[in-house]
């Protein structure tokens, strides 16, 4: 137990140190540039301790529980003894094909639980006057999520470079957006960045970082990374996407009720 | 009744990770659970955090960006509502754990491709330029969006227009540095940081005639993990030529 309450109260500095700076300076611009009372300043304190206090328990949790697990999975799962013959040069990379359904299961379940994205659905909701759903965006960008990271330890298993998958990614982007409903352009834009924080990045890291060790012919120090930017680009694509079809599936019951 | 609701909503949340979990320890590991304990407590825990977050957010976090944003937009100095912004995303930026370990690893990978040297002086330089070069980038990428909001310029345009610039800059960056630098536009914008930015934007867009808090008041979340990459490319130019 005390242990635990450790472990806790080194979360909570670390948060709280986080915070600090944009503290500081919601103070410093109130005080001295804008001069006036914060409306509603009790709640917004009480408020703030429970963003700091529910981060703080959060991270506990995933540190606690789900983190070894998923790290664990990671380093097995590319690991020589599962993947059997990968010790051999030249494998083929099918054999690795539970490595791709496990890193789009966890871009999957992380985005979801991920509490940036919770925010921006949230927000997007209200401003919207709910026509985009929370679940709807959330498990759209999800989708996004899970199939790049399927793609990017394709990538690592084949070496192929970074730059063409991502120009590609840019291409797409850009077709889409000449065709995308104009409205849902600046939240699918958004989607991108907010997909990767707390919760996906130190598991997209460990699998990264383990599978490109335990491939044959991968360097960790250049095959490691990418995943995070086709975890960033391709909920763009997903958002855009999902936004045509619900625009062409609405144009084609207009029609039909025509 | 409500608390309840709550409680649901959070535990909804984790269903897919528990899922996840549970298939693969079954199906495909099929080793015994390390830890089950742990793993019962972790998960309670993370349900508590999530809820309270849920709730900190919609009292204080959301209310404070907007009324800030307001109040900006209301004194109507643009002088300081550019260093506001430039603040935020800096100052946000420059301690964020999650680059801090990324600039670390960066120099150790470079010094062992023999790019820059391996004294110790030397790596915690590089990693440091590029803790700052990121969070410039962002604080800038928040003021251009933010003069973005202002001016009712069509994201896309600047969006693409990045992209194009992303692409030039892959081809004369060192390639040591790309995947790098591609990555850093993901982490850079932490779980606090989203919602007051998000908060921003959207009270901004509301406090202005002629906006819309959807296609106006998002977007600035996209320039923060655009404008880093071409920033670490930039350094990366920099630094080894």
């Amino acid at each position: 137990m005390t242990e635990f309450l450790g472990e806790f109260l080194q979360i909570l500095i670390l948060t709280v140190r986080d915070v600090l700076p944009i503290l500081m300076l919601i103070v410093f611009f109130q005080l001295v540039v804008l001069r006036q009372p914060i409306p509603n300043l009790k709640k917004i304190i009480v408020g703030g301790i429970y963003v700091v206090l529910g981060l703080s328990l959060f991270l506990l949790g995933l540190e606690k529980a789900l983190f070894p697990v998923g790290e664990l999975m990671a380093t097995q799962l590319s690991g020589p003894e599962f993947v059997g013959s990968a010790g051999i040069e030249g494998v083929y990379w099918l054999s690795y094909s539970w490595i791709f359904v496990f890193a789009a299961m966890v871009g999957f379940a992380t985005t979801i639980a991920e509490p940036a994205l919770i925010a921006v659905a949230m927000k997007a909701n209200e401003v919207s006057a709910g026509t985009i759903s929370q679940w709807g965006l959330r498990i759209t960008v999800a989708l996004g999520v899970a199939f790049a990271l399927a793609l990017g330890t394709f990538r690592i298993v084949t070496g192929t470079p970074l730059h063409l998958y991502i120009l590609v990614g840019y291409i797409i982007v850009i077709v889409q957006t000449v065709f995308a409903p104009k409205k849902i352009i600046a939240l699918a834009y958004d989607s991108g960045g907010v997909t990767t924080s707390t919760v996906t990045v130190p598991l997209v890291a460990a699998l990264g970082l383990g599978l490109s060790s335990s491939v044959p012919g991968r360097n960790p120090a250049i095959d490691g990374f990418g995943l995070i930017a086709f975890a960033s680009l391709f909920p763009i694509i997903s958002v855009l996407a999902y936004a045509q079809l619900a625009e062409l599936s609405n144009f084609i019951l207009k029609k039909t009720k025509q | 009744m409500i608390l309840l609701e709550k409680i649901w909503s959070a535990v909804t949340d984790l269903i897919p990770i528990i899922l996840l979990v549970l298939f693969f320890q079954v199906f495909v590991i099929q080793q015994p659970f390390p830890e089950v304990l742990d793993i019962l407590i972790g998960s309670v825990l993370v349900i508590a955090g999530l809820m309270l977050f849920v709730e900190g957010l919609e009292i204080g976090l959301f209310p404070i960006g907007e009324a800030l944003a307001l109040a900006l937009a209301k004194k109507g100095s643009l002088l300081w509502l550019i260093l506001f912004s430039f603040a935020l995303g800096f100052s946000t930026t420059i301690a964020e754990p999650a680059l801090i370990a990324i600039a670390n690893e960066a120099s150790k990978v470079s010094a062992e491709a023999g790019l820059i040297e391996s004294s110790p002086e030397t790596l915690s330089g590089y990693a440091l330029g590029l803790r700052l070069s990121v969070a410039f980038s962002v604080g800038l990428a928040i003021v251009i969006g933010v003069i973005r909001i202002l001016r009712g310029w069509k994201i896309y345009h600047l969006i693409i227009g990045g992209y194009v610039l992303v692409m030039l800059m892959t081809i004369v960056a060192p390639s040591e540095i790309i995947g790098l630098a591609y990555d850093a536009g993901g982490v850079t914008t932490s779980t606090i940081t989203v919602p007051l930015v998000t908060a921003l934007g959207v009270g901004l867009s509301n406090s202005l005639k002629g906006r819309s808090p959807l296609t106006d008041g998002f977007g600035l979340i996209a320039f923060a993990s655009l404008l880093p990459m071409i920033f670490v490319m930039g350094y990366g130019l920099v630094w080894f030529s």
